[in-house]
């Protein structure tokens, strides 16, 4: 397996000329900058990793005079606060990263899709807003951006929720097809993309796709920003390059006892240290939107799980039965199995409802509550049980 | 045309077609539980999973478009597998005390169950876990949410065929339920009563209130003298409830069985529909003759139909201010309650505190109707007990009647009579045409100038429908309608309803007339009619209902011998003083959550 190291790298934070970049680019055709993105190899930052560039070029050939670019910054998962950070300090990236989307696709509005909990940013943000509208209207380009504020729902992170929750619904995903690039927000083509996909898209259009697909490996180009929390001595926010293993991440982050690294937060993968020389982080190993979390030797996995499952529980949208009452399911099942008023082969069963949730819930959320639950009770059977 | 494969087997659909769809073209039955043919797709019960070759993850045949070139597979392990894993979910949120249930073998989740999760299951019960409210406020129904599998079939009737929402997801995860607005009790929300959920619920979580004890002891108490009056849609699907296919007539049938039931007079609603064209159709002229030749600006128009009465709270919610334009009419059932307890009391010389009134309806808001405040004008409650379609085929086995093989017999007499005009109440736009057949005839003293007697731009499944008669020839105290065209039109559902009542807000509407009835296809489609229901069995009986006209030696209500009668001995007029008192009542603005 290829392994690049671990190398910090400074695209994402890195201060630029949007003007200049914004000027070229509006010059360019817009296949041009579809070609750009899907050359570079970009997968999508919030975790599930569908090529840019192809959601791009999708909806771009939609034919249809409204369409959308909704940035999710709706930034939900345990452990992730990358999107936070950027938005923070490099909002105008952000928008940049629309505007350039937003001329691939077609779309002259943008909107960008806050977490409840950012509220506090909001008037930054729109202060920011303010200076790049009149920035792009300088440049002659017809772009607009508004705000839509999320409410705490976890679920509101999926797309097709996040659309609902926009037109004023429930968070609840719809069926899928028609997927966004056709019908997305008020059923209209929409490109959907997470606030740091948006940023990376930017430096792709200023460096080249050549020099950004230098980093990483042939599955996982680039970098990425990690949220990096748990037991270790430095966390916080680091842009790395795609491609290192797990064992090369906790050296440097780890505080020496490290026993699991949960890669990906509640819905990701939980890699024991056994694995960690083994695991790269990565589309072709463990991918992440983000969330690292290192757990040493004092922590229970037992634990761990329990508050996944609790948080799925409660974060499910109770729409789809495999995923609203599975969840509750293996929450009840793990803790008769640590109470001992079931056998410890009950885990067994629960794993086997955990590969129907996997291929029976109605979207994301629901297909993933397994990975954390199978990695962990995988990996740390004689915690759940004892 | 796309072409798959399902099961091995090709099937070419059109674009659009669902998988579901697809495989039902080949006689191949994916379990479905969600899915209701009068409402949008949902896909979230999952029980409809099958997989795709190809695909990551299994598919709910119910959401999933047909493609070209799909091969899908309805019976693997990895299918059979998560299908039983979802059923016992489902049944580890159901209070399963099957055998109590009301809808014991007439529930989906049971026969699911039955097929896919017998045995022990290795999932907790989880009904116990949560606070969980059993809501019998309302007059109609009963709302259990211990029972409920959140398959929103009655959040999206409301939503979508009634435009009420009355009930409504709320939270979410385990915490998800379906709810009223701050949870308040069913009798204190904008619930219509019309029962379109009850009709669609899968399992006993939303269930009629029934009144088959109380109507039992009411027979078995020999002082009692207990009448029973049949609605018109009645007669037309009762039979769904006995082992017959929807659309046949079973009036006949229906009439022995009340009586061997033991219902002391068996009596037909269908009379007094006749007096409510009667009542309706002089209202309708004089508001015209206030309006034309006076110059009343207080009467404004469309005037609005009064017999549905879930119709009625729906305007008493939504659009009070038009509460003026309702006919002041009382529904079919409530002329009936009142005149049983003195007409007819009268004319049999039985004390009216001894009468029992039950009616059958196919509807449950009729239930909330009979318990109304305003409905007490022979100074008792006019009608005692409201039964549904359903109601009644339950009492029907409960008695062990071999009801197929009854003797067809006649509705009692006096208060029995009816005409095909009365029939047609129960299709929408049956009120409309029963309507026109006699105004027309009092205005110009012809016939209406369809053939046959048969208004047909009025009738069908159409959400809206409008007609416009010119009246021509007009007697000499109606002449000045002489060349007036007169507007029409019918909405059933209470959407559909909507789409009118926001004309009429605009101040946009045309009509001078028009026919609301709450569910859709009229009464036919009412919320206590058989179940299942879809627009195939609603056509259906709505040719039953139309043969059933056509079959009648009176079918026009002015000619019914038993109305010229009570008018002659106890009415007077149409809109004399004994009708405003027995036969009129008032409407309540009511608030709008």
């Amino acid at each position: 397996m290829e392994n690049r190291g671990l190398n910090k790298v400074d695209l994402i934070f890195e201060k630029v000329d949007l003007k200049d970049i914004l000027s070229n680019a509006f010059k360019m055709k817009n296949s041009d900058i579809i070609q750009k993105v899907l050359d570079s190899g970009l997968k999508g930052r919030g975790g599930a990793g569908f090529p840019t560039g192809l959601k791009w070029k999708y909806t771009a050939a939609v034919k249809e005079p409204e369409k959308y670019i909704v940035c999710n910054a709706d930034e939900g998962e345990p452990g992730t606060f990358k999107d936070r950070e950027i938005l923070d300090r490099v909002a105008y990236k952000v928008y940049g990263g629309m505007a350039i989307a937003g001329k691939a696709i077609g779309a002259k509005n943008g909107i960008v899709y806050l977490r409840g909990e950012y509220r506090y940013l909001l008037p930054k943000l729109l202060k920011e807003l303010e200076s790049f509208q009149r920035l792009i209207k300088g440049i002659g380009y017809d772009f607009k951006i508004r705000y839509y504020l999320g409410s705490g729902a976890y679920i509101c992170g999926e797309e097709s929720a996040l659309f609902e929750s926009i037109e004023g619904g429930r968070g609840e995903p719809r069926n899928k097809p028609p997927f966004p690039t056709t019908s997305g927000v008020f059923n209209k083509p929409t490109s959907i993309n997470n606030v740091e996909t948006l940023v990376t898209a930017i430096m792709i259009i200023k460096y080249g796709p050549e020099s950004y697909s230098q980093l990483g490996t042939k599955d996982s180009r680039g970098s990425k920003v990690f949220s990096v929390s748990g037991d270790t001595p430095t966390p916080g926010i680091f842009e790395l390059e795609l491609g290192m293993s797990v064992q090369q991440f906790v050296d440097e982050f780890g505080d020496g006892d490290t026993k699991a690294v949960q890669v990906g937060g509640a819905s990701g993968f939980c890699v024991p240290r056994k694995k960690f020389q083994d695991t790269v982080i990565g589309f072709e190993g463990v991918p992440t939107g983000g969330s690292m979390k290192l757990f040493n030797s004092s922590r229970s996995m037992y634990n761990v799980l329990h508050n996944y499952l609790d948080f799925f529980a409660e974060e499910s949208c109770g729409q789809c039965t495999p995923c609203r009452v599975g969840c509750q399911q293996l929450l009840k099942g793990v803790e008769k199995v640590k109470k001992r008023e079931v056998k410890s082969t009950y885990l067994n069963e629960l794993m086997k409802l955990a590969d129907t949730m996997k291929v029976a819930s109605k979207c994301g959320l629901g297909q993933s509550v397994g990975n954390a639950f199978r990695t962990i009770v995988e990996n740390f059977r004689e915690e759940i049980i004892y | 045309m796309i072409s798959l494969s399902i099961n091995n087997q090709r099937v070419m659909v059109q674009p659009g077609t669902t998988v579901l769809q697809a495989a039902r073209k080949l006689n191949i039955n994916i379990p479905t539980l969600c899915n209701h043919p009068d409402l949008c797709v949902a896909g979230n019960c999952r029980v409809c999973v099958v997989e795709q070759t190809g695909a990551r993850t299994l598919i709910a045949a119910c959401a999933m478009p047909a493609a070209e070139g799909m091969d899908i597979h309805t019976n693997t392990l990895k299918v059979r597998n998560a299908r039983k894993h979802i059923v016992e979910l489902l049944l580890a949120e159901h209070r399963s005390d099957c055998t109590k249930c009301y809808k014991n073998q007439k529930c989906e989740l049971q026969a699911l169950a039955n097929e896919f999760a017998f045995g022990d299951t290795i999932f907790y019960d989880l009904v116990e876990d949560h606070p969980y409210t059993i809501d019998a406020s309302s007059s109609a129904f009963i709302k259990d949410d211990s029972k409920c599998i959140r398959c929103q079939r009655c959040v999206r009737t409301c939503a979508e065929l009634q435009h009420i929402s009355a009930i409504a997801v709320a939270h979410k995860g385990m915490h998800q339920k379906i709810s009223s607005f701050h949870d308040r009790p069913m009798s204190h929300v904008v619930c219509t009563n019309c029962g379109q959920c009850v009709v669609r619920c899968p399992t006993g979580a939303l269930v009629e209130k029934t009144a088959i004890d109380q109507v039992w002891d009411a027979i078995y108490e020999s002082d009692n003298h207990v009448v029973v009056q049949t609605a018109p849609a009645v007669r037309v699907a009762l039979g769904e409830d006995l082992g017959y296919d929807p659309g046949e007539r079973v009036t006949g049938k229906m009439v022995t069985a009340l009586r061997q039931l033991g219902f002391d007079s068996v009596l037909d609603t269908d009379f007094s529909a006749d007096l409510t064209i009667m009542e309706e159709g002089t209202e309708l002229l004089t508001r015209l003759k206030k309006a034309l030749v006076d110059g009343d600006k207080k009467i404004s128009f469309p005037m609005f139909t009064s017999c549905s009465p879930g119709w009625i709270k729906f305007i008493e919610h939504k659009y009070p201010e038009f509460l003026p334009n309702v006919s002041t009419c009382k529904s079919p059932q409530q002329m009936f309650g009142a005149l049983a307890k003195t007409y007819y009391a009268q004319k049999k010389r039985i004390d009216p505190a001894k009468i029992v009134s039950v009616s059958v309806m196919p509807c449950t808001a009729k239930k909330y109707e009979a318990d109304r405040p305003e409905m007490r004008a022979s100074g008792y409650k006019d009608v005692d007990y409201v039964l549904t379609t359903r109601e009644l085929a339950v009492m029907i086995k409960q008695a062990g009647i071999d009801f197929r093989n009854l003797e067809p017999t006649h509705h009692d007499s006096i208060m029995g009579e009816s005409t095909g005009a009365a029939i047609i109440f129960g299709a929408t736009g049956g009120v409309m045409e029963a309507a026109l057949r006699t105004a027309y005839e009092i205005v110009t003293g012809r016939e209406v100038p369809f053939k046959n007697l048969n208004i047909t731009p009025v009738r069908g499944m159409d959400g809206v429908k409008e007609a416009a008669i010119k009246i021509e020839g007009c007697k000499e105290e109606w002449k000045f309608l002489e060349g007036v065209t007169l507007k029409v039109a019918i909405a059933h559902g209470l959407a559909n309803a909507n789409k009118i009542l926001k004309q009429v807000r605009k101040g946009k509407s045309p009509y001078h007339f028009v026919e609301i009835m709450a569910c859709p296809g009229g009464c036919l489609g009412g919320g206590g009619q058989p179940i299942p229901t879809s627009l195939e069995i609603r056509i259906k009986r709505m040719k039953a209902i139309y043969a059933e006209d056509e079959h009648m030696q009176f079918r026009k209500s002015h000619e019914n011998p038993e109305i010229i009668t009570i008018y002659k001995e106890f009415l007077g007029q149409p809109n004399s003083h004994v009708s405003h008192e027995l036969l009129h009542t008032h409407y309540v603005e009511r608030e709008n959550y």
